[in-house]
Protein backbone atom coordinates (compact mmCIF):
# COMPACT_ATOMS: atom_id res chain seq x y z
CA UNK A 1 0.00 0.00 0.00
CA UNK A 2 2.82 2.48 0.93
CA UNK A 3 5.21 2.13 -1.91
CA UNK A 4 2.23 2.24 -4.34
CA UNK A 5 1.10 5.67 -2.39
CA UNK A 6 4.61 7.01 -2.30
CA UNK A 7 4.89 6.29 -6.37
CA UNK A 8 1.25 7.90 -6.87
CA UNK A 9 2.76 10.93 -5.13
CA UNK A 10 5.15 11.59 -7.71
CA UNK A 11 3.55 13.87 -10.58
CA UNK A 12 4.93 12.03 -13.30
CA UNK A 13 3.16 8.68 -12.49
CA UNK A 14 -0.10 10.29 -11.20
CA UNK A 15 0.05 11.71 -14.70
CA UNK A 16 0.40 8.53 -16.77
CA UNK A 17 -2.04 6.52 -14.59
CA UNK A 18 -4.42 9.61 -14.12
CA UNK A 19 -4.38 9.19 -18.18
CA UNK A 20 -5.35 5.76 -18.23
CA UNK A 21 -8.43 6.44 -15.93
CA UNK A 22 -10.10 9.24 -17.48
CA UNK A 23 -11.97 7.97 -20.17
CA UNK A 24 -13.14 4.95 -18.05
CA UNK A 25 -14.13 7.34 -15.85
CA UNK A 26 -15.34 9.97 -17.94
CA UNK A 27 -17.55 6.62 -19.81
CA UNK A 28 -18.88 5.99 -16.46
CA UNK A 29 -19.83 9.16 -15.95
CA UNK A 30 -22.16 9.92 -18.31
CA UNK A 31 -23.51 6.20 -17.79
CA UNK A 32 -24.72 6.93 -15.01
CA UNK A 33 -25.88 10.45 -15.24
CA UNK A 34 -28.02 8.96 -17.79
CA UNK A 35 -29.54 6.50 -16.30
CA UNK A 36 -29.89 8.71 -13.15
CA UNK A 37 -32.16 11.37 -15.10
CA UNK A 38 -33.86 8.71 -16.79
CA UNK A 39 -35.21 7.23 -13.40
CA UNK A 40 -35.43 10.70 -11.80
CA UNK A 41 -37.14 12.35 -14.62
CA UNK A 42 -39.53 9.66 -16.60
CA UNK A 43 -39.66 6.56 -14.38
CA UNK A 44 -40.03 7.60 -10.71
CA UNK A 45 -43.82 8.77 -9.51
CA UNK A 46 -44.77 12.76 -9.30
CA UNK A 47 -44.78 13.65 -5.58
CA UNK A 48 -48.05 13.46 -4.46
CA UNK A 49 -47.17 17.33 -2.59
CA UNK A 50 -44.81 18.71 -5.09
CA UNK A 51 -46.23 17.16 -8.30
CA UNK A 52 -43.51 17.22 -11.06
CA UNK A 53 -41.68 19.95 -9.90
CA UNK A 54 -40.10 18.16 -6.80
CA UNK A 55 -37.90 16.30 -9.45
CA UNK A 56 -35.16 19.41 -9.51
CA UNK A 57 -34.03 17.42 -6.38
CA UNK A 58 -32.15 15.14 -8.41
CA UNK A 59 -29.54 17.69 -9.00
CA UNK A 60 -30.00 20.12 -5.93
CA UNK A 61 -29.51 17.58 -3.14
CA UNK A 62 -26.42 15.52 -4.95
CA UNK A 63 -24.84 19.10 -5.64
CA UNK A 64 -25.23 20.11 -2.05
CA UNK A 65 -23.83 16.68 -0.88
CA UNK A 66 -20.82 17.34 -3.06
CA UNK A 67 -20.52 20.93 -2.21
CA UNK A 68 -19.66 19.67 1.56
CA UNK A 69 -18.33 16.76 0.51
CA UNK A 70 -15.60 18.62 -1.47
CA UNK A 71 -14.58 20.93 0.92
CA UNK A 72 -13.82 18.01 3.50
CA UNK A 73 -11.92 16.68 0.52
CA UNK A 74 -9.72 19.92 0.12
CA UNK A 75 -9.28 20.63 4.06
CA UNK A 76 -7.80 16.68 4.18
CA UNK A 77 -5.25 17.24 1.29
CA UNK A 78 -4.25 20.44 2.94
CA UNK A 79 -3.81 18.81 6.02
CA UNK A 80 -2.03 15.88 4.26
CA UNK A 81 0.33 19.12 2.40
CA UNK A 82 1.02 21.34 5.35
CA UNK A 83 1.74 17.65 7.58
CA UNK A 84 3.87 15.90 4.88
CA UNK A 85 4.53 18.84 2.30
CA UNK A 86 3.16 16.42 -0.60
CA UNK A 87 2.80 17.88 -4.21
CA UNK A 88 0.35 16.34 -5.44
CA UNK A 89 -2.19 16.62 -2.19
CA UNK A 90 -1.51 20.54 -2.94
CA UNK A 91 -2.30 20.07 -6.63
CA UNK A 92 -5.44 18.38 -6.07
CA UNK A 93 -6.69 21.13 -3.86
CA UNK A 94 -6.26 23.51 -5.88
CA UNK A 95 -8.12 21.68 -8.66
CA UNK A 96 -10.88 20.93 -6.31
CA UNK A 97 -11.89 24.48 -5.27
CA UNK A 98 -13.44 25.53 -8.49
CA UNK A 99 -15.52 22.55 -8.80
CA UNK A 100 -16.43 23.08 -5.56
CA UNK A 101 -17.38 26.72 -5.53
CA UNK A 102 -19.69 25.48 -9.00
CA UNK A 103 -21.32 22.55 -7.16
CA UNK A 104 -22.38 25.12 -4.69
CA UNK A 105 -23.44 27.90 -6.79
CA UNK A 106 -25.50 24.69 -8.41
CA UNK A 107 -27.01 23.80 -5.55
CA UNK A 108 -28.05 27.55 -4.40
CA UNK A 109 -29.81 28.56 -8.08
CA UNK A 110 -31.31 24.90 -7.88
CA UNK A 111 -32.55 25.99 -4.66
CA UNK A 112 -33.94 29.12 -5.45
CA UNK A 113 -35.94 27.43 -8.48
CA UNK A 114 -37.47 24.93 -6.41
CA UNK A 115 -38.02 27.64 -3.56
CA UNK A 116 -40.30 29.89 -6.16
CA UNK A 117 -42.96 26.93 -6.40
CA UNK A 118 -42.78 25.61 -3.28
CA UNK A 119 -42.35 28.54 -0.75
CA UNK A 120 -43.25 31.29 -3.25
CA UNK A 121 -39.72 33.49 -3.13
CA UNK A 122 -36.73 32.91 -4.75
CA UNK A 123 -34.78 33.39 -1.77
CA UNK A 124 -35.53 33.25 1.94
CA UNK A 125 -33.18 33.53 4.81
CA UNK A 126 -33.59 29.61 5.91
CA UNK A 127 -30.78 27.96 7.69
CA UNK A 128 -29.52 25.44 5.42
CA UNK A 129 -29.92 28.08 2.17
CA UNK A 130 -27.95 30.32 4.45
CA UNK A 131 -24.45 28.22 5.36
CA UNK A 132 -24.81 27.37 2.00
CA UNK A 133 -23.99 30.91 0.94
CA UNK A 134 -21.00 31.39 3.58
CA UNK A 135 -19.72 28.25 1.98
CA UNK A 136 -19.68 29.85 -1.31
CA UNK A 137 -18.10 32.90 0.43
CA UNK A 138 -15.77 30.46 1.96
CA UNK A 139 -15.04 28.98 -1.52
CA UNK A 140 -14.85 32.30 -3.40
CA UNK A 141 -12.58 33.50 -0.28
CA UNK A 142 -10.07 30.59 -1.16
CA UNK A 143 -9.89 31.13 -5.01
CA UNK A 144 -9.35 35.08 -4.51
CA UNK A 145 -6.32 33.94 -2.03
CA UNK A 146 -4.14 31.47 -3.90
CA UNK A 147 -4.90 33.47 -7.34
CA UNK A 148 -3.44 36.45 -6.03
CA UNK A 149 -0.28 34.75 -4.19
CA UNK A 150 2.15 34.12 -7.21
CA UNK A 151 4.49 31.28 -6.30
CA UNK A 152 2.21 28.49 -6.60
CA UNK A 153 3.37 26.59 -3.91
CA UNK A 154 2.95 29.13 -1.09
CA UNK A 155 -0.48 30.19 -2.87
CA UNK A 156 -1.49 26.57 -2.29
CA UNK A 157 0.17 26.30 1.14
CA UNK A 158 -1.44 29.54 2.40
CA UNK A 159 -4.62 28.11 0.48
CA UNK A 160 -4.14 25.39 2.96
CA UNK A 161 -4.20 27.05 5.88
CA UNK A 162 -7.35 29.04 4.90
CA UNK A 163 -8.85 25.67 4.58
CA UNK A 164 -8.62 24.41 7.93
CA UNK A 165 -9.52 27.60 9.47
CA UNK A 166 -12.74 27.37 7.35
CA UNK A 167 -13.06 23.46 8.18
CA UNK A 168 -12.90 24.26 11.60
CA UNK A 169 -15.68 27.23 11.58
CA UNK A 170 -17.98 25.63 9.26
CA UNK A 171 -20.13 23.43 11.97
CA UNK A 172 -19.71 26.55 14.22
CA UNK A 173 -21.27 28.64 11.15
CA UNK A 174 -23.44 25.98 10.34
CA UNK A 175 -25.13 25.69 14.18
CA UNK A 176 -24.71 29.58 14.89
CA UNK A 177 -26.81 29.79 11.42
CA UNK A 178 -29.04 27.60 12.68
CA UNK A 179 -29.75 28.73 16.04
CA UNK A 180 -30.29 32.53 14.50
CA UNK A 181 -32.76 30.99 12.11
CA UNK A 182 -35.15 28.98 14.61
CA UNK A 183 -34.95 32.75 16.70
CA UNK A 184 -35.73 35.12 13.72
CA UNK A 185 -38.35 32.27 12.08
CA UNK A 186 -39.49 34.52 9.09
CA UNK A 187 -43.45 34.16 9.13
CA UNK A 188 -43.43 33.00 5.82
CA UNK A 189 -41.29 30.28 6.09
CA UNK A 190 -43.14 26.88 5.50
CA UNK A 191 -40.56 24.39 5.78
CA UNK A 192 -41.92 21.71 4.88
CA UNK A 193 -41.09 18.55 7.02
CA UNK A 194 -38.85 15.73 5.84
CA UNK A 195 -40.80 13.34 4.55
CA UNK A 196 -38.91 9.68 4.73
CA UNK A 197 -38.29 9.67 0.90
CA UNK A 198 -39.99 6.63 -1.24
CA UNK A 199 -37.79 4.06 -2.59
CA UNK A 200 -39.06 4.79 -6.27
CA UNK A 201 -37.48 8.02 -5.26
CA UNK A 202 -34.18 7.52 -3.50
CA UNK A 203 -33.09 4.80 -6.12
CA UNK A 204 -32.96 8.11 -8.41
CA UNK A 205 -31.26 10.16 -6.03
CA UNK A 206 -28.36 7.76 -4.96
CA UNK A 207 -27.82 7.29 -8.36
CA UNK A 208 -27.20 11.01 -9.13
CA UNK A 209 -25.10 11.33 -6.42
CA UNK A 210 -22.70 8.48 -7.45
CA UNK A 211 -22.61 9.95 -11.06
CA UNK A 212 -22.05 13.86 -9.59
CA UNK A 213 -19.15 11.88 -7.49
CA UNK A 214 -17.57 10.17 -10.54
CA UNK A 215 -18.38 13.42 -12.18
CA UNK A 216 -16.28 15.48 -9.67
CA UNK A 217 -13.58 12.87 -9.81
CA UNK A 218 -12.90 12.91 -13.70
CA UNK A 219 -12.77 16.64 -14.02
CA UNK A 220 -10.66 16.85 -10.80
CA UNK A 221 -8.51 14.23 -12.68
CA UNK A 222 -8.36 16.25 -15.41
CA UNK A 223 -7.70 19.79 -14.19
CA UNK A 224 -5.00 18.62 -11.61
CA UNK A 225 -3.01 16.72 -15.22
CA UNK A 226 -2.99 20.39 -16.91
CA UNK A 227 -2.06 21.90 -13.41
CA UNK A 228 1.29 18.90 -12.90
CA UNK A 229 2.23 19.62 -16.38
CA UNK A 230 2.04 23.48 -15.95
CA UNK A 231 3.88 23.16 -12.82
CA UNK A 232 6.75 20.42 -14.12
CA UNK A 233 6.75 22.24 -17.87
CA UNK A 234 10.63 22.55 -16.89
CA UNK A 235 11.37 19.03 -16.00
CA UNK A 236 13.07 16.45 -18.26
CA UNK A 237 9.68 14.52 -18.50
CA UNK A 238 7.24 17.00 -19.84
CA UNK A 239 9.53 18.43 -22.05
CA UNK A 240 10.09 14.16 -23.17
CA UNK A 241 6.46 14.33 -23.30
CA UNK A 242 5.91 17.28 -25.78
CA UNK A 243 8.88 16.03 -28.05
CA UNK A 244 7.54 12.87 -28.32
CA UNK A 245 3.98 14.48 -29.67
CA UNK A 246 5.35 17.06 -31.63
CA UNK B 1 8.89 33.10 27.16
CA UNK B 2 6.78 35.41 29.08
CA UNK B 3 9.57 38.00 28.83
CA UNK B 4 9.55 38.00 25.46
CA UNK B 5 5.85 38.14 25.60
CA UNK B 6 6.32 41.33 27.34
CA UNK B 7 8.50 43.43 25.43
CA UNK B 8 6.83 42.94 22.31
CA UNK B 9 3.94 43.90 23.81
CA UNK B 10 5.75 47.12 25.32
CA UNK B 11 7.42 47.59 21.82
CA UNK B 12 4.03 47.66 20.12
CA UNK B 13 1.89 49.56 22.46
CA UNK B 14 4.85 52.32 22.46
CA UNK B 15 5.15 52.55 18.66
CA UNK B 16 0.93 52.75 18.83
CA UNK B 17 0.99 55.97 20.82
CA UNK B 18 4.19 57.64 18.66
CA UNK B 19 1.94 57.65 15.89
CA UNK B 20 -0.89 59.09 18.17
CA UNK B 21 -2.67 60.26 14.83
CA UNK B 22 -3.42 57.19 13.80
CA UNK B 23 -4.94 55.42 17.07
CA UNK B 24 -8.07 57.57 16.47
CA UNK B 25 -8.80 56.74 12.65
CA UNK B 26 -10.54 52.61 13.61
CA UNK B 27 -12.66 55.00 15.84
CA UNK B 28 -13.20 57.69 13.95
CA UNK B 29 -14.73 55.14 10.84
CA UNK B 30 -16.40 53.19 13.74
CA UNK B 31 -18.45 56.35 14.54
CA UNK B 32 -18.82 57.34 10.82
CA UNK B 33 -20.49 54.45 9.96
CA UNK B 34 -22.83 54.33 12.57
CA UNK B 35 -23.59 58.34 12.04
CA UNK B 36 -24.62 57.00 8.30
CA UNK B 37 -27.36 54.80 9.29
CA UNK B 38 -29.77 57.41 11.00
CA UNK B 39 -29.75 59.27 7.77
CA UNK B 40 -29.68 56.27 5.25
CA UNK B 41 -32.66 54.52 6.75
CA UNK B 42 -35.00 56.88 9.46
CA UNK B 43 -34.20 58.90 12.18
CA UNK B 44 -37.18 57.44 13.83
CA UNK B 45 -36.32 55.85 17.47
CA UNK B 46 -38.32 52.76 16.95
CA UNK B 47 -36.73 52.13 13.86
CA UNK B 48 -33.29 52.91 15.39
CA UNK B 49 -33.83 50.90 18.67
CA UNK B 50 -34.50 47.69 16.27
CA UNK B 51 -31.14 48.15 14.13
CA UNK B 52 -29.14 49.70 16.29
CA UNK B 53 -27.34 46.01 17.84
CA UNK B 54 -26.51 44.81 14.34
CA UNK B 55 -25.86 48.32 12.97
CA UNK B 56 -23.42 48.53 15.88
CA UNK B 57 -21.98 45.31 15.40
CA UNK B 58 -21.54 45.68 11.72
CA UNK B 59 -19.40 48.66 12.02
CA UNK B 60 -17.11 46.96 14.88
CA UNK B 61 -16.24 44.55 12.74
CA UNK B 62 -15.28 46.86 9.70
CA UNK B 63 -13.58 48.75 11.63
CA UNK B 64 -11.95 45.81 13.27
CA UNK B 65 -10.70 44.63 9.80
CA UNK B 66 -9.52 48.01 8.63
CA UNK B 67 -7.33 48.32 11.99
CA UNK B 68 -6.07 44.98 11.66
CA UNK B 69 -5.04 45.29 7.95
CA UNK B 70 -1.49 46.84 8.98
CA UNK B 71 -0.98 44.53 11.98
CA UNK B 72 1.78 43.07 10.38
CA UNK B 73 2.56 45.36 8.01
CA UNK B 74 5.41 47.53 8.93
CA UNK B 75 7.03 44.78 10.59
CA UNK B 76 7.13 43.23 7.36
CA UNK B 77 8.55 46.09 5.20
CA UNK B 78 11.35 46.65 8.05
CA UNK B 79 12.36 43.06 8.21
CA UNK B 80 11.53 42.45 12.63
CA UNK B 81 9.02 40.17 11.05
CA UNK B 82 11.70 38.21 10.11
CA UNK B 83 13.74 38.38 13.34
CA UNK B 84 10.20 37.10 15.00
CA UNK B 85 10.18 34.12 12.79
CA UNK B 86 13.55 33.15 13.30
CA UNK B 87 13.94 33.98 17.21
CA UNK B 88 13.92 30.79 19.18
CA UNK B 89 10.86 32.08 21.25
CA UNK B 90 7.18 30.28 19.77
CA UNK B 91 5.92 32.63 17.18
CA UNK B 92 2.71 31.56 18.40
CA UNK B 93 3.23 33.43 21.45
CA UNK B 94 4.62 36.46 19.95
CA UNK B 95 1.73 36.87 17.40
CA UNK B 96 -0.58 36.78 20.26
CA UNK B 97 1.26 39.66 21.97
CA UNK B 98 0.87 41.49 18.78
CA UNK B 99 -2.60 40.65 18.80
CA UNK B 100 -3.13 42.04 22.34
CA UNK B 101 -1.61 44.94 21.30
CA UNK B 102 -3.32 45.82 18.49
CA UNK B 103 -7.09 44.75 20.68
CA UNK B 104 -5.45 47.63 23.59
CA UNK B 105 -5.57 50.47 20.92
CA UNK B 106 -8.22 49.84 18.79
CA UNK B 107 -10.36 46.71 20.71
CA UNK B 108 -10.76 48.79 23.77
CA UNK B 109 -11.40 52.48 22.66
CA UNK B 110 -14.46 51.44 20.83
CA UNK B 111 -15.61 49.59 23.90
CA UNK B 112 -15.30 53.27 25.40
CA UNK B 113 -16.93 54.84 22.14
CA UNK B 114 -20.11 52.01 22.19
CA UNK B 115 -22.35 53.51 24.60
CA UNK B 116 -21.82 56.66 23.47
CA UNK B 117 -23.11 55.02 20.24
CA UNK B 118 -25.86 53.05 21.74
CA UNK B 119 -27.24 56.50 22.80
CA UNK B 120 -27.51 58.27 19.53
CA UNK B 121 -29.26 54.90 18.17
CA UNK B 122 -31.75 55.14 20.91
CA UNK B 123 -30.87 51.88 22.62
CA UNK B 124 -32.86 51.12 26.50
CA UNK B 125 -30.11 51.05 29.21
CA UNK B 126 -29.86 47.32 29.43
CA UNK B 127 -29.09 46.81 25.74
CA UNK B 128 -26.27 49.04 26.35
CA UNK B 129 -25.02 46.46 29.13
CA UNK B 130 -25.38 43.88 27.15
CA UNK B 131 -23.31 45.80 24.15
CA UNK B 132 -20.51 46.11 26.05
CA UNK B 133 -20.63 42.87 27.50
CA UNK B 134 -20.95 41.22 24.07
CA UNK B 135 -18.03 44.02 22.66
CA UNK B 136 -15.84 43.02 25.80
CA UNK B 137 -15.92 39.23 24.67
CA UNK B 138 -16.45 39.72 20.84
CA UNK B 139 -13.04 42.36 19.77
CA UNK B 140 -10.98 40.24 20.97
CA UNK B 141 -12.29 37.43 18.95
CA UNK B 142 -12.34 39.91 15.64
CA UNK B 143 -8.82 40.59 16.48
CA UNK B 144 -7.80 36.96 16.84
CA UNK B 145 -9.75 35.68 13.79
CA UNK B 146 -8.88 38.05 11.74
CA UNK B 147 -5.48 38.20 12.07
CA UNK B 148 -5.22 35.11 10.74
CA UNK B 149 -6.49 36.61 7.69
CA UNK B 150 -4.06 39.41 7.83
CA UNK B 151 -1.31 36.76 8.24
CA UNK B 152 -1.94 35.12 5.13
CA UNK B 153 -2.34 38.49 3.03
CA UNK B 154 0.92 40.25 4.11
CA UNK B 155 3.03 39.46 1.34
CA UNK B 156 0.91 40.88 -0.96
CA UNK B 157 0.15 44.47 -2.30
CA UNK B 158 -3.07 44.69 -2.46
CA UNK B 159 -4.19 42.63 0.63
CA UNK B 160 -7.14 44.82 1.62
CA UNK B 161 -10.46 43.85 -0.08
CA UNK B 162 -8.84 40.15 0.05
CA UNK B 163 -8.52 40.53 3.32
CA UNK B 164 -12.68 41.02 3.77
CA UNK B 165 -13.25 38.69 1.41
CA UNK B 166 -11.69 35.95 3.77
CA UNK B 167 -12.33 37.19 7.06
CA UNK B 168 -16.25 38.42 6.91
CA UNK B 169 -17.44 34.79 6.59
CA UNK B 170 -15.67 33.92 9.54
CA UNK B 171 -17.26 36.46 11.50
CA UNK B 172 -20.77 35.75 10.94
CA UNK B 173 -20.84 33.52 14.09
CA UNK B 174 -19.52 36.10 16.50
CA UNK B 175 -21.99 38.83 14.74
CA UNK B 176 -25.12 36.29 15.01
CA UNK B 177 -24.69 35.70 18.54
CA UNK B 178 -23.27 39.00 19.85
CA UNK B 179 -26.22 41.25 18.41
CA UNK B 180 -28.84 38.22 19.44
CA UNK B 181 -27.71 38.65 22.75
CA UNK B 182 -28.14 42.57 22.94
CA UNK B 183 -32.01 42.34 20.86
CA UNK B 184 -32.57 39.39 23.79
CA UNK B 185 -31.09 41.79 26.57
CA UNK B 186 -33.39 45.26 24.96
CA UNK B 187 -36.38 42.85 24.96
CA UNK B 188 -35.53 41.87 28.85
CA UNK B 189 -34.41 38.53 28.20
CA UNK B 190 -31.84 36.11 29.63
CA UNK B 191 -28.73 36.82 27.67
CA UNK B 192 -26.49 34.25 29.34
CA UNK B 193 -26.36 31.24 26.62
CA UNK B 194 -25.56 33.45 24.11
CA UNK B 195 -22.56 35.12 26.85
CA UNK B 196 -21.33 31.81 27.40
CA UNK B 197 -21.10 30.82 23.88
CA UNK B 198 -19.21 33.66 22.48
CA UNK B 199 -16.75 33.27 25.66
CA UNK B 200 -16.12 29.76 24.44
CA UNK B 201 -15.62 31.14 20.72
CA UNK B 202 -12.94 33.37 22.56
CA UNK B 203 -11.58 30.25 24.43
CA UNK B 204 -11.34 28.33 21.19
CA UNK B 205 -9.47 31.26 19.28
CA UNK B 206 -7.36 31.84 21.85
CA UNK B 207 -6.61 28.48 22.01
CA UNK B 208 -5.86 27.99 17.78
CA UNK B 209 -5.70 31.09 16.32
CA UNK B 210 -2.08 31.92 17.52
CA UNK B 211 -0.85 28.63 16.08
CA UNK B 212 -2.91 29.30 12.88
CA UNK B 213 -1.33 32.96 12.98
CA UNK B 214 2.28 31.41 13.50
CA UNK B 215 2.30 28.91 10.10
CA UNK B 216 0.54 31.12 8.16
CA UNK B 217 3.21 33.91 8.49
CA UNK B 218 5.99 31.10 8.33
CA UNK B 219 4.32 30.56 4.63
CA UNK B 220 3.99 34.17 4.03
CA UNK B 221 7.35 34.92 4.80
CA UNK B 222 9.25 32.39 3.23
Amino acid sequence: MWPFLHKLASPRYFYDISGKFIPWLGGLTVITLLAGLYFGLVEAPPDYQQGESYRIMFIHVPSAWMSMFIYVLMALWSGINLIWNIKLADVMTVSSATLGASFTLLALVTGSLWGKPMWGAWWVWDARLTSELILLFLYLGYIALVSAIEDRRTAARAGGVLILVGVVNIPIIHYSVEWWNTLHQGPTVTKFDKPSIHVSMLIPLLIMAVGFNLYYLTVVLMRARVEVLDRERRSAWVRELFARQE
Amino acid sequence: MLQSFNALLKRDLLLAFRHRGELANPLLFFLMIVTLFPLGVSPEAVVLRKIAPGVIWIAALLAALFSLENLFRSDFEDGALEQMLLSPQPLSILVLAKVLAHWLVSGLPMLLLAPLLGLLLAMPESAIAALELTLAIGTPLLSLIGAIGVALTVGLRRGGVLLTLLIMPLYIPVLIFATNAVTAAAAGMPIAGQIYFLASLLVLALTLAPLAIAAALRISVS
